[in-house]
């Protein structure tokens, strides 16, 4: 149905008119031309999608952006303040976490959910959480390592 | 002014150039490969440019798919010249831009253009010597080079600049004569961590890959597919998807799409086409596949003969048969394109591995000349060979045309598996047999629809067979075989993942029936000092224990030489014997890949290769029935994920004598070969097929 859906967008507020059972995912790429967030399968299964709503991770693939009204919704493009990186994506550089790329992004979003919920998230809580993520080209270590360091960090500044 | 300047045959040379100084180069050094790869041109591939404001750019036809030559030819350009990194640029697979190039794939990046920027760079700063010598008044052996400064040697204030010396000149020059590179010694770039190029753009959600590229006015085709290979449409009725307001329908020769600015409505317009297929007669499938491909492969042709292997004495005979599913390439980033095509050119921004050969295939498609097709690759969301082919950016091109407006054609993950160039199914006979003196007697070795590479073994062996049948040619784009009921084609180290198992297990067998500790039984047919080397690194980092297999620990070795690196692989595994899930514990890996550029990178190749091999040998196999393919999205076709990468241990082996080597495919070739070898220390379960699934796992021990 057409409507005009509001939300926040990165700290910012947006407001589109358009169909609001689209796919967050597509209104995201599309109309928004914010193409850090990818598709990598459509049904859930991979993360390369996955957005922040209200603080948790949600695959955008399967999200109706009518699901998003009045919510606060970030992407990767709203993780870094300025110029300034998100720990998380300091440590993916210093981890050299990905390889292609592609899954990166999504990767960093289900990385913040889990420590926006737990900012020490045990070893084996991190491989639970980013269990749905995938990653072809094999950076899993890496990525473990990497939100590993930033939650030592978390746990040091307490 | 060192060696003749020569006229370079390349249009837009200096034009793109505007002045300063540019050395062109070419990949022909490395003969021995380039034997491997027919085709590969001997005009200049790449060349680099410096610039007055001191910039250096690198045009190179190669392209970024993850396996970060972005940043390790940066690395080489920046040694060679006396460069920081940070002063480099890097323009890749852009064909207006670079050079022709046939593809990224093979591991020849490094191997083979890697030399050859190397002497192009140590040219540019023999050209920048000889500058800065007029210019400073002395003799070039006076001077130092560093940071992207001439200076006299201890005079440092007096200096000038890359870019001062670039200023107001133009120059080229070709590489024609070995260059003196520098020592391994002397490096302080190449082989120390660097900061990569792509890293903060991949993590920003900044770095542009072929389906971020946004154009005004375009527009999202979904395209009519066939529910089966080979089926043949007998009839499309296109009335209801036209009425969905804003579509576009395109009917023309066969392809049926249709198109909306809005990629979900195109998607819905589609399901609204009502089409009539008729399907082919039911082929093989995942289980009937490999008597399939035995009946029909062939004869094979000898590779290697060696001694006689029809009269080897033999105190024990060994014959196996080996068998691998097909694999798909799977990449998260699916096949996508966006193509710009007006009355006289055309733009296309791919995801492809092939930027020349796929802008060749555009122009014909389009039937323009191909200078006026221009393919632009951003960053590519992994490919692993199978971003070699892909039509999508064919059928944008023809849809753009069409409709005289930009169109993006990115497949589904069902086309994504659909379309695949699958590592083929393949099937491996060894007859082998040990003499009295417990050595091997006899390697017989045929090898079915995989390829040669891999297949002739590491060992020091008397009476060798080495055959092969209906291999993958490697033609670095897909090719249809028929023996095949889909497309298959490269695959991470082609053929070399199923030689590997077939070889490694075989030797593991022979020396479970020596009784022989499986290391002590490799030592003793091994020669090459290399091998001995990494496999004595890899014990060491491991803490193998000696001992007759299947000892219970659950330990298994394999090793491999491939792309020029040597490789050996050290793996713990745990068994449920019940369920027959295998959970690898740890996995070691020592390389000697010749030079190492990146430490870093290499070590990210290495763990990257051996989670993706976790997926090979543990859960990847295509399911079909003829050529309907079963298996349409990642639930049922399971790539490794987090819960089973085991502790990865990538040990490199310096090599300072030896070129850079392979390094993103040799450690996969090992991975089949040492989980096997690990379930069976294990359990004493000999897996003879990949993957090595739960169930066939279960099978396998109830079998004992
Ligand atoms: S694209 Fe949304 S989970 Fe894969
Ligand atoms: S880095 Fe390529 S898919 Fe993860």
């Amino acid at each position: 149905m057409k409507n005009i859906v509001k939300f926040s967008l990165n700290g910012a507020p947006a407001s589109i008119e358009t169909d609001d059972e689209r796919m967050l995912l597509w209104v995201l790429r599309t109309d928004l031309a914010l193409t850090g967030t990818k598709y990598g399968c459509g049904e859930g299964i991979c993360g390369a999608c996955a957005v922040i709503v209200n603080g948790k991770a949600h695959r955008s693939c399967r999200t109706p952006l009518k699901a998003v009204a009045g919510a606060d919704v970030m992407t990767v493009e709203g993780l870094a303040k300025g110029d300034e990186l998100h720990p998380l994506q300091q440590a993916f550089i210093d981890h050299d976490a990905f390889q292609c790329g592609y899954c990166t992004s999504g990767m960093l979003m289900d990385a913040y959910a889990l420590l926006e919920g737990d900012s020490h998230p045990s070893h084996q809580r991190i491989v639970d959480h980013m269990e749905r993520n995938l990653c072809r080209c094999g950076a899993h270590q890496r990525i473990i390592s990497a939100i590993e360091q930033v939650a030592a960090k978390a746990g040091d500044s307490k | 002014m060192s060696g003749a300047s020569v006229k370079l045959s390349r249009r837009s040379f200096l034009e793109v150039l505007g002045g300063g100084i540019a050395v062109a180069f070419g990949a022909a050094s490395a003969a021995s490969t380039a034997a491997e790869r027919p085709g590969y041109p001997d005009d200049f591939h790449s060349y680099l440019a410096i610039r007055a404001d001191g910039r250096i750019t690198v045009f190179s036809g190669k392209i970024e798919m993850g396996q970060g030559i972005v940043t390790s030819l940066a690395q080489m350009a920046a040694e060679e010249l006396g460069a920081d990194v940070g002063s480099i640029d890097m323009v890749m697979g852009d064909t207006d831009r670079c050079p022709f190039d046939m593809g990224t794939f093979g591991s020849l990046s490094t191997r083979m253009f890697g030399p050859a920027l190397r002497a192009a760079a140590a040219k540019a700063r023999t050209v920048l010597t000889t500058l800065a010598a007029e210019r400073l008044n002395v003799s070039p052996k006076q001077l130092t080079v560093a940071h992207g400064v001439v200076s006299i040697t201890g005079q440092p204030v007096r200096r000038v600049t890359f870019g001062e010396l670039a200023e107001r000149v133009r120059i080229t020059e070709t590489v024609t004569e070995a260059a003196v590179l520098r020592a391994a010694s002397d490096f302080t770039v190449m082989g120390r961590p660097t900061k990569r190029l792509d890293g903060i753009e991949k993590v920003t959600g900044r770095a542009k890959y072929a389906g971020d590229i946004r154009l005004p006015d375009m527009l999202y085709a979904r395209i009519l597919r066939a529910p089966t290979h080979g089926a043949v449409l007998v009839s499309a009725d296109t009335n209801a998807a036209e009425k969905v307001a804003g579509v576009t329908v395109v009917n023309r020769d066969g392809l049926i799409a249709v198109l909306h600015a809005d990629p979900e409505t195109a998607a819905a317009a589609l399901r609204q086409i009502g089409a009539d297929w008729r399907r082919p007669e039911a082929g093989p499938d995942q289980e009937t596949i490999f008597e399939h491909l035995v009946a029909h492969a062939g004869e094979p042709t000898e590779l290697v003969a060696k001694g006689d292997v029809s009269k080897a004495a033999a105190a024990k005979s060994f014959e196996t048969i080996f068998q691998k599913g097909y694999v798909a390439h799977a990449p998260i980033e699916p096949h996508v394109a966006l193509a710009d095509v007006r009355t006289d050119r055309a733009t296309v921004w791919a995801s492809t591995q092939t930027p020349f050969p796929l802008r060749d295939s555009i122009a014909a498609v389009l039937g323009f000349d191909n200078k006026r097709v221009r393919v632009i690759t951003p960053y590519v969301g992994g490919g692993f060979g199978g971003k070699s082919a892909g039509g999508q950016a064919s059928e944008a091109a023809r849809l753009s045309q069409i409709c005289g407006r930009p169109v993006q054609v990115m497949r589904t993950r069902e086309e994504e598996f659909f379309y695949d160039t699958f590592d083929p199914a393949c099937v491996v006979k060894i007859a082998s047999a040990l003499g009295a003196d417990g050595k091997i007697s006899r390697w017989d070795y045929e090898v079915i629809a995989a390829g040669e590479r891999g297949a002739t073994p590491s060992y020091d062996l008397a009476n060798v067979r080495v055959r092969s049948a209906r291999g993958l040619a490697y033609a670095g784009s897909a090719w249809k075989d028929d023996l095949h009921p889909f497309a298959v084609g490269p695959w991470r180290a082609p053929g070399a993942n199923m030689n590997i198992f077939a070889t490694e297990s075989q030797i593991d067998i022979m020396a479970a029936a020596a009784g022989t500790d499986p290391l002590a039984f490799r030592l003793g047919h091994l020669s090459d000092g290399r091998m001995r080397k990494v496999l004595q690194t890899a014990v060491d980092a491991f803490g193998w224990q000696a001992a007759v297999r299947p000892s219970g620990r659950g330990h298994g070795i394999a090793i491999s030489s491939d792309a020029g690196s040597v490789v050996a692989t050290i793996a713990e595994v745990k068994v449920d014997r019940t369920s027959g899930r295998v959970t690898v514990v740890r996995i070691v890996c020592a390389q000697d890949m010749g030079i190492v550029v990146n430490p870093e990178g290499a070590r990210m190749q290495i763990e990257g290769a051996i989670t993706m091999g976790l997926g090979y040998s543990f859960s990847e196999e295509l399911r079909f029935q003829g050529g309907e393919i079963l298996d349409k999205n990642y639930d049922t076709y399971r790539l490794p994920r987090f819960d089973v990468v085991p502790k990865i241990e990538a040990v490199l082996v310096s090599n300072d004598e030896l070129a850079p080597q392979g390094c993103g495919e040799p450690a996969i070739t090992t991975v089949g070969a040492v989980l096997a070898n690990a379930v069976f220390d294990a359990t004493g379960a000999r897996m003879l097929r990949l993957p090595m699934t739960p169930q066939r796992v279960a099978a396998a021990i109830a079998r004992l």
